[in-house]
């Protein structure tokens, strides 16, 4: 597997653990009704869109430039 | 002499040596994680009701420091790019932003994360002395509630003689009836100032929050530790690649420094994978 196939791997699980961290930040906050999780939840949640948009630039990019090995 | 097959692939394999050597190591590597979180989950799964420590991390310095990681694959992987691409430029720059972050992981996980748990101090109180302690415990109301007991006392130890230690508690024993208590804060509390005398007699053990405190710690130190000595190792590695004697490998052969980063762009990325699974593991559940 090249680095590029292995930093797409690694994208998806950065992006599944934003997503964990988000359900996990609203459950903290439904638990103890603490704001600041509600704050920490859209953080996670803009930080899954924000690797899902990087990884799709990211293989677009490196097929344009043909570094696929 | 010369190595051969550090740009072309071998005939048999497909793969240029150092690729095939990389992922056999990481192999290897799967291995001894998976063997250290296998004991951990077991260890969990194991403890007691109640007995497991929770909430003792701090998570928005967790949370900051996978950050740190994921930028850092972003940016080794953007150095490898511009490798291939013959930007050499762009190479040492994105490499130092790299090595940035791995330094800055690892000055947060040894200068304050750890430092904060080797100041923390804590007694397991022997069970026929726990009603004496009940001021510090609150056992009453959380029998009352359906939760476990507590059975430890911890703060920071003020000072201790050959009979007692006096301990500066942390909120969850300085106000043991709140019911904001009962939950474990991922955002750490301050230490009070409200100090209690604890008799040694009346105590099973005590020990700072070190290895030998839980088996919680245990595992934590042993797997953050295994993983910070792999942030180094990485970043001892990216240094040497970022330095100007890299510069005259690339002058000689650009494709052969372009496959040395990308090896350790590998490792680097197998060790921020490794922590994916950590911080939840450790920080979060």
């Amino acid at each position: 597997m090249s680095l590029k196939a292995f930093h797409i791997v690694f994208i998806i699980f950065s992006t599944l653990l934003a997503l964990g961290t988000g359900a996990w930040c609203v459950w903290v906050n439904l638990v103890e009704g603490a704001p600041i999780y509600l704050t920490g939840a859209i953080a996670s949640f803009a930080a899954a869109i924000a690797l899902i948009v990087y990884g799709i630039w990211f293989y677009r990019k490196m097929k344009r430039l043909r570094i696929i090995t | 002499m010369e190595i051969p097959y550090t740009i072309s692939t071998r005939p048999d394999t497909g793969l240029w040596n150092a690729k095939v050597g990389i992922w056999l190591f990481l192999a290897s590597e799967v291995m001894l994680f998976g063997g250290l979180f296998s004991a951990y989950i077991f260890l969990r799964i194991d403890a007691a009701p109640g007995m497991w420590p929770h909430g003792l991390l701090n998570v928005p310095v967790g949370t900051m420091n996978t950050a740190i990681l994921i930028l850092s694959s972003v940016t080794v992987v953007l150095a490898w790019a511009s490798l291939k691409m013959r930007r050499y430029r762009a190479y040492w720059w994105y490499m130092l932003a790299t090595i940035l972050c791995g330094v800055i992981f690892l000055t947060v996980k040894l200068a304050y994360e750890w430092p904060q748990k080797f100041e923390h101090f804590g007694a397991y109180i022997k069970p026929e002395a726990l009603g004496k302690y009940e001021k510090y415990l609150g056992n009453e109301r959380r029998t009352e509630k359906g939760l476990e007991p507590r059975i430890e006392i911890t703060g920071h130890l003020h000072s201790q003689n050959a009979k007692e230690y006096e301990v500066a508690l942390d909120p969850v024993n300085a106000e043991p009836d709140n019911p904001a208590m009962d939950r474990p804060h991922f955002f750490p509390l301050p230490v009070t100032d409200k100090i209690a005398t604890i008799e040694k007699e009346d105590v099973e053990r005590a020990t700072m929050f070190l290895p030998t405190h839980s088996a919680y710690f245990a595992s934590y130190f042993t797997i953050t530790g295994l993983h910070g000595m792999h942030v180094l190792g990485g970043v001892l590695v990216f240094i040497y690649m970022w330095l100007p004697v890299s510069k005259r490998l690339y002058q000689r052969n650009p494709e052969h420094l372009a496959n040395r980063v990308e090896v350790s762009g590998l490792f680097w990325h197998f060790v921020d994978l490794i922590w994916i699974f950590v911080f939840p593991l450790f920080y979060l559940l």
